[in-house]
This record gives structure tokens, C-alpha cells and sequence, in this order.
């Protein structure tokens, strides 16, 4: 059974004038363990479609079952609590909290899980020395690099064990070379077994991915498995 | 449902954004900190005025009436102008005729008195009564002694004064034994009266400022051409309304009131002081409730707009920690302790205001400000928070998590 199985989903802004067509008709299955790029130009619907799987949003018509599960029958706090546990979101801006530390910034998930404070901060600094910022924990995101802070961000990803990774353009803000570090860490969290999910519009970070979906008014132009795909060691 | 984790990361998002804010913070919570002080100061002065009347009702004595034409406190004094006069036979005729009470006695008094000795000279209440008086009133000299049976049947030129009367006319010397002038006659001090104090410019109650002789004196040399007052205070163990029954069917009766008629004389008790107090007490109860009501009524929609500011500065924040599992509650609850805290520091910045007033209140008026109201302006401080914040907080809570993150 699928991790992640939509079909038909539509999702449309109405603006009053006119009904923009975000998604018209979109169905894809994503197992457990794939790593996945969305593509496509500016307004395709590959944020839209993030949202909907990451249960941010919900779509106008289709249907979304995550995990076995039909989305369209949660409630408000049964869709945070799927947020909390299966997703993690990786941000294009990082959305950290500015006045907290990159530790506090990595516990958040936990707290809303109340997860108690000592087992809280232990599972966070494990997460932040994971993606090597061991020696940063008690700094301010305006204390930290772009890369440092995009870590951050994916420490608090993966903090609470979630099914799946979900990155909308995580390398948009970085320059090139902190956008390659940051793809090595995503295929190493491949390589250990997570789902990842990654919006990019740069063929080059795509190829990290093992299969490519393009996105193109709102539909799935193409969907396709990468044959050889970039390794951060093919890069170094 | 809201957890322990909740509350401490409410309390730290609190101070963080509040740290952040100082001045802003500050600024907010003024009226919270204006209906603090208010509330704190009010509640010290009335405190204060509390004890002071405790202490003037213990002056007076208690279970004392003060059978008088007039009625002290009704409000139709025209009433009472058209009544006789009460007189010193009538007094007597009471004395003998009460069983419960345990002493009757005529006063009589005539008011703006020279009282003169040597070339100092003050003005005061001059009293006409009986060694009783003693009895009735609850005071005794702190020196020297009132008069007795024989001075006040002989009608001796012997008299007792306040205690402002021998500071103004002796100074460092002893009055006792003293000859001082009053109104021209010359009379022995054989006693002074304690010190009373006045309670809210009820002077005209103390003693202190007044002299006393013998009624026979008194009628001897300036007669009576006004109603007495007579003091009537009941026997140990007589049930106040019995003793109060008695006394005024045996006064009707020697005033000859046909019966179904209403009283042609008044019955006054120490209550007076305690209506005088409540109408101060509710007085400033009024004025500061309005004042406090008004501020914090501001402080509240102070409150309210900064919330909403602070909701729509963070909407970002709010996106992104709802795309972490944050349910509605746990926002609506964060924003709903930020308020209160913001509220709970005001309301610490008016007791860190009121209490070195309520230091300087103590100086004039002896008081002390009630733990009771301190737990309460914090409380009421808190519940303006939470008031204020619930529709901002509710703002926030509801935020669709889309909307919010890509809000700029
Ligand atoms: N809240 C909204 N209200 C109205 N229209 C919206 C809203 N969100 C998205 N849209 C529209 O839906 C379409 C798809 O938007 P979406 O953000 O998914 O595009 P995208 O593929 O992520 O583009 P980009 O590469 O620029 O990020 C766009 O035409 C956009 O204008
Ligand atoms: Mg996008």
C-alpha cells in the first residue's frame, strides 16, 4: 500500500473575478522510501501540492489517504497531530523562530508532542549533531550561516521521527555550493531509510532525486524514475 | 488538550516576546498599573479609616444612647424644631424611672466658651453634667479626677478639661489645681481628660477641646435656655432592645406623647459614627471604582490592540509552528498567557508604585495595605489579560496554517 495516495485531487483560489485553478486533476502514489523532486514553472502547482500532502491544506476535490488514511475525514486536531508526528517540513526560508536558540528551534515539534523536557532536549541535540551543528546548539538563527540555519531547519524535521521528509525549495535561499551540502544531507536521510518529498525548479538538485514528477498548469505533465541518480559522492 | 508543556512554553514565548517589546510592553500595561494604585490605595485608606473608627467607637463607649431633640443623622432636622425641650427635671424623672439602666445622665452644653488662664485664652464646648458622666462616656482623666457627689451637688466651681485645652492654656505646667476663667467665672481644674483624637473632623464629638463642670454650677450661673441631652447606658447583661424599649416608653410617658404618635425626641447611638464612615467609605468606594473601572477598562483595550498587533507580527510564526503540530488550543492558550503576563507585570509594576504610597498614607492615617487586596489586583490584573487577549488570541488560533506561512 502506498505512503501517500491522491487521486483526482483539485484544488481551486476562488478570487472573487475569477477561479484560479491551482491543481485540476492530480493523482500520484508515493511508496514508503522514495525520494522524490516535484518540478515545474512558477505557478504550476507544486507548493500547492506540497501543502496538500504535508495536510497544511485541503484540497477543493479528490482524494488524499496518508498512510491508509483518508485525510478528508480529520479534524483540526487530528491534522496537527498528523503534522506533529508523520510530516516534516523543510522551508525555502527556513522559518525558524528568531528569538530561540537552534536547540529550542529543534524542540518545538516535541513540546507539541509533549514529549517531557529532559528526553525534549536529549533527542534534539542528537538531531542537531546529526546534521552536524553539534557545536551550534545554543545560537540564534541570526548567529548562523543560510546552510547552518536550513540544518536547523532539518534537525527540527527530523526531531520527531516523521514518515515522511516534505521540502519546499530548501536550496532556494542558499547559494550553490550550500545548496549541494544541504542535497548530501537529504540522500544520506534517504540512504537511512526516510521519504523525502523536495520541490526545486533546478534540474541539477532534481537529478538527486529517484524519481521526477513535473508538474504543468495545475497537472502532472511527467512522472518518471531517475536511472542514475546524483550521490553526494559523485559530486566530491 | 493542554498540557504542562503548553503552560512552559507559553510563559517562555511570553517573556521572549515581551523582552522584545520593553517599552511597548510598558506603555500597554499603563492603565492596568493606574487601576493597581487605585485599588491598592483605595482599599489602604479605607483600611486605615476602618481602624480609626474602631478606635473613636471604643471612645465613645458602647451601648451608650443619647436621648436628644434632635436626631442626629435624619436628614428632616426641621422636624425636630417645633419639639419642647428636653429638661434636667425630665432627666431626672428618667433616672428614677428606669430599671435596666445603669446610669442617666443629663448634659447640658453651651457652645464657643472662653476658657482663660493668665493671657492665654482658647475657645470650646462647656458641659454641664453629673459624676455619671464618667459612666457614660468611657473616659476617665489622665490626671488628676473627675468630680464627685458633693462637688456636683454643691454646685462647686470645679471643673475637667480636654486635653487640647490644658496643652493650649498650660503648656509645661500642671493645670491641676489651677484656677482658669471660663466666660469671666473662675474655676479649679481638677482633672484632664485623656487624649481622643477626632475622627473625620467629628472634633465637635471629642473631648478634647471641651471643659466639664457641675450641672448645678452650670444652671446657677448660665442657666438653661436649651434643650439637654441626657446619656443613658444600660446595665451589664440587658439585652440592648429591651433596655432600648424601656427607655423610650418611660420617656414618652414623661413627655406626655399620646400613644401612636411618633417620638417628639431622638434616640441617638454611636452608629452615627459608623453611617459617617460608611458614607466616606462608599464615597471613595465610588470614585475609585469609577477610576479603576476607566483604567483598566483602557488598560483592557490596550491590551487588546498590542495583542493584535503582536498576532499579526507573528502570523509567520504562527504558520510555521502550526505546520509543527501546534494545535488551535495551544495557540489560542499562547497568546492568552502572553496577554495575561504583560497584564500580571503591570499589575506587579502598580504594587511596586502603591506601596511606598501606602507607606506615606500610614503617616497621616494608620493603616496598612491588605494582603487580601494585593492577591486581588493581581488576579483582577490576569483576568483583564486573558479578557483583552481572548479575541486576538482566538485570531491567531483559528489561522488557516497556509495563510499564515505565506504571509509576508
Ligand atoms: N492563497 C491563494 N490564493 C489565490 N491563488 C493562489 C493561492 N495560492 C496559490 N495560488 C495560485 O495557485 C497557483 C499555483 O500556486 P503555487 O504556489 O502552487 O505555484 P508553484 O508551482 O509553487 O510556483 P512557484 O514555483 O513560483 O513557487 C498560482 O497561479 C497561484 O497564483
Ligand atoms: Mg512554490
Amino acid at each position: 500500500m502506498a505512503l501517500i495516495h491522491i487521486k483526482d485531487v483539485v484544488k481551486t483560489y476562488d478570487m472573487g473575478a475569477e477561479l484560479v485553478h491551482a491543481l485540476s486533476g492530480v493523482t500520484i502514489d508515493i511508496q514508503a522510501n522514495e525520494y522524490v523532486a516535484i518540478m515545474g514553472p512558477s505557478g504550476s502547482g507544486k507548493s500547492t501540492l506540497m501543502n496538500v500532502i504535508g495536510c497544511l491544506d485541503t484540497p477543493t476535490s479528490g482524494l488524499y489517504e496518508f498512510g491508509g488514511e483518508n485525510v478528508g475525514d480529520l479534524d483540526d486536531n487530528q491534522l496537527a497531530e498528523i503534522r506533529n508526528r508523520k510530516i516534516g517540513f523543510v522551508f525555502q526560508t527556513f522559518n525558524l523562530l528568531p528569538r530561540s536558540t537552534a536547540l529550542h528551534n529543534v524542540e518545538l515539534p516535541l513540546i507539541y508532542a509533549g514529549v517531557p523536557s529532559h528526553e525534549r532536549r536529549e533527542r534534539a541535540e542528537k538531531a542537531l549533531t546529526d546534521v552536524g551543528l553539534g557545536d551550534r546548539m545554543l545560537h540564534k538563527p541570526n548567529e548562523l550561516s543560510g546552510g547552518q540555519r536550513q540544518r536547523v531547519a532539518v534537525a527540527r524535521a527530523l526531531v520527531n521521527n516523521p514518515s515522511i521528509i516534505l521540502a519546499d525549495e530548501p536550496t532556494g535561499n542558499l547559494d550553490s555550493r550550500t545548496g549541494v551540502e544541504i542535497m548530501q544531507l537529504f540522500s544520506e536521510l534517504h540512504a537511512q531509510g526516510n521519504t523525502l518529498i523536495l520541490v526545486t525548479h533546478e534540474e541539477e538538485i532534481a537529478e538527486h532525486a529517484h524519481r521526477i514528477l513535473r508538474l504543468f498548469d495545475g497537472k502532472v505533465a511527467s512522472d518518471e524514475v531517475v536511472a542514475n541518480p546524483l550521490t553526494y559522492a559523485s559530486q566530491m | 488538550m493542554l498540557s504542562l508543556h503548553d503552560y512552559s512554553e507559553g510563559v517562555r514565548i511570553a517573556l521572549i516576546a515581551i523582552r522584545a517589546n520593553k517599552m511597548r510592553s510598558v506603555l500597554t500595561t499603563l492603565g492596568i498599573v493606574i487601576g493597581v494604585v487605585v485599588v491598592t490605595l483605595m482599599a489602604t485608606v479605607i483600611e486605615g479609616l476602618g481602624a480609626a473608627l474602631d478606635k473613636s467607637i471604643s471612645s465613645l463607649g458602647t451601648d451608650v444612647y443619647y436621648i436628644s431633640k434632635w436626631d442626629w443623622f435624619s436628614g428632616e432636622w426641621w422636624k425636630a424644631r417645633n419639639r419642647k425641650d428636653i429638661t434636667v427635671e425630665q432627666a431626672e424623672e428618667l433616672r428614677e424611672r428606669l430599671l435596666l439602666a445603669e446610669a442617666v445622665v443629663p448634659v447640658v452644653n453651651s457652645w464657643q466658651r472662653t476658657f482663660k488662664y493668665k493671657n492665654r485664652s482658647v475657645k470650646g464646648n462647656l458641659n454641664g453634667t453629673v459624676p455619671e458622666y464618667e459612666i457614660t462616656s468611657g473616659v476617665v482623666p489622665e490626671e488628676g479626677r473627675f468630680f464627685n457627689e458633693y462637688e456636683s451637688n454643691a454646685g462647686r466651681p470645679v471643673c475637667i478639661i480636654g486635653h487640647d485645652v490644658a496643652d493650649n492654656l498650660f503648656e509645661r505646667e500642671d493645670p491641676i489645681g489651677k484656677t482658669i476663667k471660663i466666660s469671666g467665672y473662675s474655676y479649679r481644674v481638677i482633672g484632664v481628660f485623656e487624649k481622643e483624637g477626632d475622627f473625620l473632623g467629628t472634633a465637635m464629638f471629642s473631648k478634647d477641646t471641651q471643659a466639664f463642670i457641675p450641672l448645678e454650677n452650670f444652671l446657677k450661673l448660665f442657666g438653661t435656655n436649651r434643650s439637654i441631652d441626657i446619656h443613658v447606658k444600660m446595665r451589664d447583661g440587658v439585652d440592648k432592645e429591651d433596655g432600648k424599649a424601656e427607655m423610650i416608653g418611660v420617656f414618652r410617658k414623661i413627655r406626655a406623647v399620646p400613644p401612636g404618635e411618633e417620638n417628639d425626641f431622638g434616640i441617638n447611638t454611636q452608629d452615627f459614627l459608623k453611617q459617617v464612615f460608611d458614607g466616606v467609605v462608599s464615597t471613595i468606594g465610588v470614585v475609585g471604582f469609577l477610576i479603576t473601572s476607566l483604567s483598566l477598562l483602557v488598560g483592557g483595550v490596550g491590551i487588546m490592540n498590542i495583542m493584535f498587533v503582536s498576532v499579526k507580527e507573528r502570523t509567520k510564526e504562527i504558520g510555521t509552528r502550526k505546520a509543527l503540530g501546534a494545535t488551535r488550543s495551544s495557540i489560542l492558550f499562547q497568546f492568552l498567557i502572553e496577554a495575561a503576563t504583560i497584564c500580571m507585570l503591570g499589575g506587579l509594576l502598580g504594587l511596586a508604585i502603591s506601596w511606598p504610597l501606602s507607606l506615606i498614607i500610614d503617616e497621616v492615617l494608620p493603616s496598612s495595605m491588605p494582603l487580601w487586596v494585593v492577591i486581588l489586583s493581581l488576579s483582577i490584573s490576569v483576568a483583564v489579560g486573558l479578557i483583552s487577549g481572548i479575541i486576538p488570541a482566538f485570531t491567531a488560533a483559528k489561522m488557516n496554517p497556509v495563510d499564515a506561512l505565506r504571509y509576508e
